[in-house]
């Protein structure tokens, strides 16, 4: 089914705003900053506050209805999420404005230039759940908007939960929920062993409901405008829009909202087109799967149109990666970035990760070309760690043996065509 | 005794620091890895294993090892006795 709206509409980062039936969650105007208390009150209409027992189980319900699922990369039903805690004695709730993947600025983006829609999202799923306080962990880099925006709704007497404001924990990992959890109250940002699940013991032993601040704000305006609104544009399996990061060889790296089910061509083009002939992209983060970008182009933007090619929307990043880059440089250097950020607690992750990392090295090297080590290392960190970190670095390296065949054959033969590097990875830091 | 226990072994990788004593005691379900972690299959234990799988669960020095019931066991059941769960 082709997307409703799928024109889409952008604000870049440079503010430039094109017409469409989009954004809902980033402004429609070309002014830098943050949209303040008034504008967006304006714009939105005031949120939903002082919810009755019976109206916060039908607009959960609403949630469900809608479809919403988490933006934070899982994409859980948010809905169930909100259910489940919202059972519970006494719950907490998070805002996870974390966004430690280095290569995404779509949740920045979000909260740099609509904090009071996240704040709203924030409030609205406290009240939901029936708990006094949200606790938003944000990127320390739209802290201070975070702070002024909340200092904004205390003057104005607007909320009537208890709102605080803690600067996220600057690693890979520290976005999982319980590390962000285990961030708040010790702060060491290490992820948890499951079970318990979150929604049955998180924040001081409480049932806690975490959700990634883009999914919050979506949820904030699914209670103003209601399910049939929120399924407007998207596909009917995966309805609704969402932010994207692209960045890479297009014209105009930008973060943009997107009807799920965009074609892939047609974001390239919202970011201003390819820059250079394009190999191959990569979909969802660094968790995520390097594509054929000439496969890719035709598919729609969404899971369901990128199952078949082992590729996901994750947390909404695009990479495009140039004809003359390497693949399997980029993918190693990115992988000795996930090993580093392990959190050092599962001796899979820790040391498999490692041990990858450096047998990619020597591939990309071309001083190994049987990737039978590479493989079985592969298989032996899937699955085997506390959270999915393993998982997803392998998951990448799955897909770069997948997509790069040609790079490695070249690799083997004693060249390689890198030119410079496109996907950016931190400096180092001393753990 | 023939048929699965109804349990399965159950590795916390946080809490394990691959002292590699199970996969000593039960190498029948349990192999490490290349840095000495311990894997276990996912598959249910045995009936005729469940005893020493509870043993080794029990042994571990760090509490990273787990006998989870997935189900009551399959034989042994006798008239007015009630299922039996947990370990």
């Amino acid at each position: 089914m082709p997307p409703a709206g799928s024109s889409g509409h952008v604000t870049a980062l440079d503010g430039i705003r094109r017409p469409g039936t989009l954004p809902r969650l980033l402004p429609g105007s070309p002014a830098a900053g943050p949209v303040g208390l008034a504008a967006h009150l304006a714009r939105y209409g005031p949120s939903s506050s002082a919810l009755g027992r019976q109206r916060r189980r039908e607009l959960i319900a609403e949630v469900g209805r809608a479809g919403l699922t988490g933006r934070g990369g899982a994409g859980f039903p948010a809905a169930g999420k909100l259910a489940a805690v919202a059972a519970g004695r006494a719950p907490a709730v998070i805002a996870n404005g974390t966004e430690g993947e280095p290569a995404s600025s779509k949740d920045k983006v979000l909260m740099a230039r609509s904090p009071h829609l996240v704040l709203d999202g924030a409030v609205l799923a406290a009240e939901l759940v029936g708990a006094r306080e949200a606790v938003l962990v944000v990127h320390h880099r739209v802290r201070e908007i975070m702070d002024e925006a909340a200092a904004e709704r205390r003057h104005a007497h607007l909320d009537r939960v208890k709102v605080t404001i803690r600067t996220a924990a600057d690693r890979f990992t520290g976005g999982e929920a319980s590390a962000v959890v285990h961030w708040i109250e010790q702060g060491v940002p290490t992820p948890a062993a499951k079970p318990p699940r979150l929604s049955e013991r998180g924040l001081g032993g409480r049932p806690t409901l975490v959700h990634n601040v883009e999914t919050l704000a979506h949820l904030a305006l699914i209670a103003r405008y209601s399910a049939a609104w929120f399924r407007s544009v998207g596909t009917s399996a995966e309805p609704g829009s969402m932010l994207v990061t692209v960045l890479g060889a297009v014209r105009e790296p930008c973060v943009l909202e997107i009807a799920i089910g965009t074609p892939v061509g047609q974001v390239l083009g919202l970011a201003g087109g390819p820059s250079a002939p394009l190999q191959a992209l990569l979909l969802g983060g660094y968790s995520g799967s390097w594509v054929n970008a000439a496969d890719a182009a035709g598919r729609p933007f969404s899971s369901a149109g990128l199952a078949d090619l082992g590729a996901g929307t994750g947390a909404g990043l695009i990479a495009a990666l140039p004809a003359d880059a390497c693949g399997i440089a980029e993918t190693a250097r990115v992988v000795r970035y996930l090993a580093a950020e392990s959190a050092g607690q599962c001796g899979p992750c820790l040391f498999g990760l490692a041990a990858i990392a450096a047998e990619l090295d020597r591939i990309a090297e071309g001083r190994i070309t049987d990737l039978g080590l590479l493989r079985r290392w592969l298989g032996q960190v899937d699955g085997r760690g506390g959270c999915a970190h393993p998982d997803g670095a392998a998951r990448l390296v799955r897909s770069a043996l997948r997509v790069f065949g040609a790079e490695l054959s070249e690799h083997a033969a004693g060249w390689c065509r890198g030119a410079g590097s496109v996907l950016p990875v931190p400096p180092g830091r001393p753990r | 005794m023939t048929g699965d226990s109804g349990a399965r072994l159950r590795v916390d990788p946080i809490a394990c620091d691959g002292r590699g004593l199970c996969a000593e005691a039960l190498p029948e379900l349990i192999t490490l890895d290349d840095w000495g972690f311990p894997i276990t299959s996912g598959q249910p234990v045995p009936a005729w294993l469940l005893a020493d799988a509870r043993e080794t669960a029990r042994a571990c020095p760090k509490l990273a090892l787990r006998l989870e019931h997935l189900r009551s066991p399959q034989p042994a059941r006798h008239p007015g006795s009630q299922p039996r769960s947990g370990l």
